[in-house]
């Protein structure tokens, strides 16, 4: 069948069974949006500005299996997605991007909505293409998908100028990829994982830390087990919360600068460390030379060998599919003979639970005062820690990782790896898109909101019943305090004067709005607005603003260098 | 330590700053890069030279297999393997030092391959450390301008690089 380039396009889509397209038009894409226009399967979801199309289409990806996709035009269409290309880029997150160009025989003219998009967003990308001729689109989208989604997943940009989207050729969907320059590992490595079993089987301190990966690679399940069948302690990151149930006695919360006590101890004094599907980050194991001071095996299992003894020296690494190795690991150990390190593993566990007893994330609770912790606790109490959670970026997301408690996959949505404010609002479209049936709230700071608050107007346009959860501290609260904490309390354009009324601002987009301003009405609040299932609610509540988070570490310090409360300053 | 990397990449447009962008963005050292591409013309072969720690030049080599049309990568320094560079010096060359240019170039095998009545171009074909000692070898003053070509490699014997 003969097609346009833009037909094309669209049928690509359809073959790989996009639902939602997340996008924003303009010149370079007209075509294209012409093509949408005339068929109903792919839908598209019109943002408001390009980054929320994007960070949409990121949530949409983070709360499924599925690779989010997101459509934008030529020049600023296209600067704009930077953000939210980055943001996805530093999560490993699986996107496709298409982009309109200026025709080809215009690029390089400095031609009206021209920039060099492929060039901006190289270091950005997993990869990304322009296609020159439209004989090639079918073929470039079918590898576009499947780089984004295999190996390290991430996302990748598709550049389409103009005419190429007008001309026309016959379309076939390729069925199979092959690219001899990539060809991602899938199966460990047999005898690393054997040498693994065997430290794991001997270890006196065990520990387990994981982090997205294991999300990313729909291996939680696999690594519930095995963490079960060893009975160690388990650790998971921001990027990994809900890959292990937080609920389990095994597990010791979050590690690394605003983690638990108990975690960044056992990480610290392990003398037997499995880190799966993490990457020694610097927010969580601090400064490397402190963490490497004390001895202890490594064994690291990561799809990309690019990660392992990046920043700490691994005894045992293991490249492959986490589900895969994780599986096999599982095999070897039901057939492992009878462990004799039960003594020290009870010996272990005791200190463990000295370290637990310290009880670090215990906060004063106010009558007269909303406390940030109580809001997230009541939330995830209504919610029975069953919603799908979104954050932006601060001190309230920290809180949220805290004090939520996931016991699955793909519950938290969040900007761990480039820490972008604005994504809450649109990873929460993304989620509920995706996942229609379920609560999805968005734990949130009065300043992030406000840089993809426009976005209230596409949930009232697609009916999204989002809930909002505003912590407004009426400051950039972890600016704020790092500048108390560590910059002599010189609060340097820190507070944001002129705020709008919240709820106002809901109502004037057609949503529901509440201030809350007292701890005795959180609950109630909360009640009321996921009993409005078919309203998006602004829940502003007026929070304490001068609470910090703990415990933490400092930037630069070890682990076991924390400030556990503010009696430790 | 100094390290010789070759790779083959796809041949298509933008490859070569896909490199470039990875050193630059990373803080990694290139010493010389050249490029060109093989019998295979859908594809080139890169020869990085660069300086780092064995931890930087670990990091290197996965960093470029992890890019998507980077097909093939070895650090040929890690083994017997022969490094050239080639380099074209136009030299100036009147009167006495006429003789003397010429002379130079034969100590150092290299060939005279443009000849006008104030100067020559002398071609130099050898490892790093030949060019370097021709060129100091050479009176400053003479001297109207070098080109080098940065190192081409390859490794010894049943070393291949070749999909
Ligand atoms: C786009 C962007 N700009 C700046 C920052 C730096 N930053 C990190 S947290 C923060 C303050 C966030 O304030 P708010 O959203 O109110 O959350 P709070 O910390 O008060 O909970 C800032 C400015 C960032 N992470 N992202």
């Amino acid at each position: 069948m003969v097609l346009t380039g833009a037909e094309i396009v669209i049928r690509c889509l359809q073959e790989e069974k996009v639902e939602y397209v997340f996008g924003y038009p303009g010149g370079a894409v007209l075509y294209i949006y012409d093509a949408l226009f005339n068929q109903d399967k792919v839908r598209h979801v019109l943002v408001r500005h390009e980054q929320a199309a994007v960070h949409a289409a990121d949530g949409f990806a983070r709360s499924t299996e599925q690779v989010g996709v997101a459509l934008v035009t030529s020049g600023p269409g296209a600067t704009n997605a930077v953000t939210g290309i980055a943001t996805a880029y530093c999560d490993s997150i699986p996107m496709v991007i298409i982009s309109g160009q200026v025709p080809t025989a215009a690029i390089g003219q400095d031609a009206f909505q021209e920039v060099d998009t492929v060039g901006i967003t190289r270091p950005c990308v997993k990869h990304n293409f322009l296609v020159k001729d439209v004989k090639d689109i079918a073929s470039t989208i079918k590898k576009a998908f499947y780089l984004a989604k295999t190996g390290r997943p991430g996302p990748v940009l598709v550049d389409i100028p103009k005419d190429v989207s007008m001309h026309k050729c016959e379309f076939e969907y390729p069925k199979e990829v092959s690219m001899r320059s990539y060809n991602p590992v899938v199966k460990g490595h047999q005898g690393q994982i054997r040498k693994a079993v065997q430290l794991l089987l001997e270890a006196k301190r065990p520990m387990i830390y994981t982090g997205g990966g294991v999300v990313l690679a729909n291996a939680s399940e696999q690594l519930t087990k095995l963490t079960r069948m060893l009975g160690y302690p388990i650790t998971n990151t921001l990027m990994g919360l809900g890959g292990y149930p937080a609920s389990d006695r095994q597990y010791l919360g979050m590690p690394g600068m605003h983690g638990t006590y108990e975690a960044n101890m056992a990480m610290h004094y392990s003398d037997v460390l499995l880190a799966v599907g993490a990457r020694f980050d610097d927010r969580v194991i601090g400064d490397p030379a402190n963490f490497a001071e004390e001895p202890r095996k490594i064994i690291h299992v990561d799809i990309d060998p690019s990660s392992i003894s990046k920043r700490v020296k691994v005894d045992v690494p293991i490249v492959g599919d986490l589900k895969d190795v994780l599986e096999e690991m599982i095999r070897q150990l039901e057939a492992a003979p009878a462990r004799n390190n039960a003594d020290a593993l009870g010996t272990w566990w005791k200190q463990v639970e000295e370290w637990r007893s310290r009880e670090c994330m215990k906060y004063k609770n106010s009558d007269e005062i909303i406390k940030p912790q109580f809001v997230v606790q009541k939330l995830w109490e209504v919610t029975g820690g069953n919603a799908i959670i979104t954050s932006d970026v601060g001190q309230h997301q920290m809180w949220a990782a805290q004090y939520y408690r996931f016991d699955k996959p793909r519950r938290w949505l969040n900007s761990g790896g480039l820490g972008t404010m604005g994504v809450g609002l649109p990873y929460a479209m993304g989620a509920q898109l995706a996942n229609p049936g379920t609560q999805v709230a968005c734990v949130t700071g009065e300043a992030s909101i406000q840089m993809c608050i426009q976005e209230l107007s596409t949930c009232k346009q697609f009916r999204l019943p989002l809930k909002i959860c505003n912590l407004n501290n009426r400051y950039l609260g972890m600016v704020r305090q790092w500048q108390q904490l560590f910059h002599g309390e010189r609060y340097s354009e820190s507070y944001m004067d002129s705020l709008p009324d919240f709820a106002k601002l809901a109502e004037a987009y057609g949503h529901v709005g509440f201030k809350i301003e007292k701890p005795s009405d959180v609950e109630g609040a909360l009640r009321d607005a996921f009993a409005r299932k078919d309203d998006l609610v602004f829940l502003d509540f007026q929070i304490d603003q001068t609470e910090n988070v703990y415990p933490m570490v400092q930037g630069g310090k070890g682990l076991t260098e924390m400030i556990l409360s503010a009696e430790d300053l | 330590m100094r390290h010789v990397i070759s790779l083959l990449i796809e041949n298509e447009s933008g490859a070569l700053s896909r490199v470039s962008g990875l050193f630059s963005a990373r803080g990694y050292n290139i010493e010389s890069l050249t490029v060109a591409p093989t019998e295979d013309a859908s594809m080139s072969r890169m020869t990085i030279v660069t300086t780092g720690s064995d931890d930087i030049i670990e990091q290197i080599t996965k960093q470029l297999n992890k890019l998507v049309e980077v097909v093939k990568v070895v650090d040929i320094s890690e083994a017997a393997h022969i490094e050239r560079e080639l380099m074209l010096t136009k030299v100036r060359a009147t009167g006495k030092d006429r003789e003397e240019m010429k002379r130079m170039a034969e100590i150092f095998r290299a060939r005279i391959i443009d000849v006008t009545d104030a100067s020559y171009v002398i071609e130099l074909t050898g490892n790093q450390s030949k060019l370097d000692a021709f060129i100091s070898a050479l009176d400053p003053a003479l001297i109207l301008e070098t080109v080098r070509s940065g190192v081409c490699g390859v490794g010894r014997g049943d070393r291949i690089l070749k999909v």
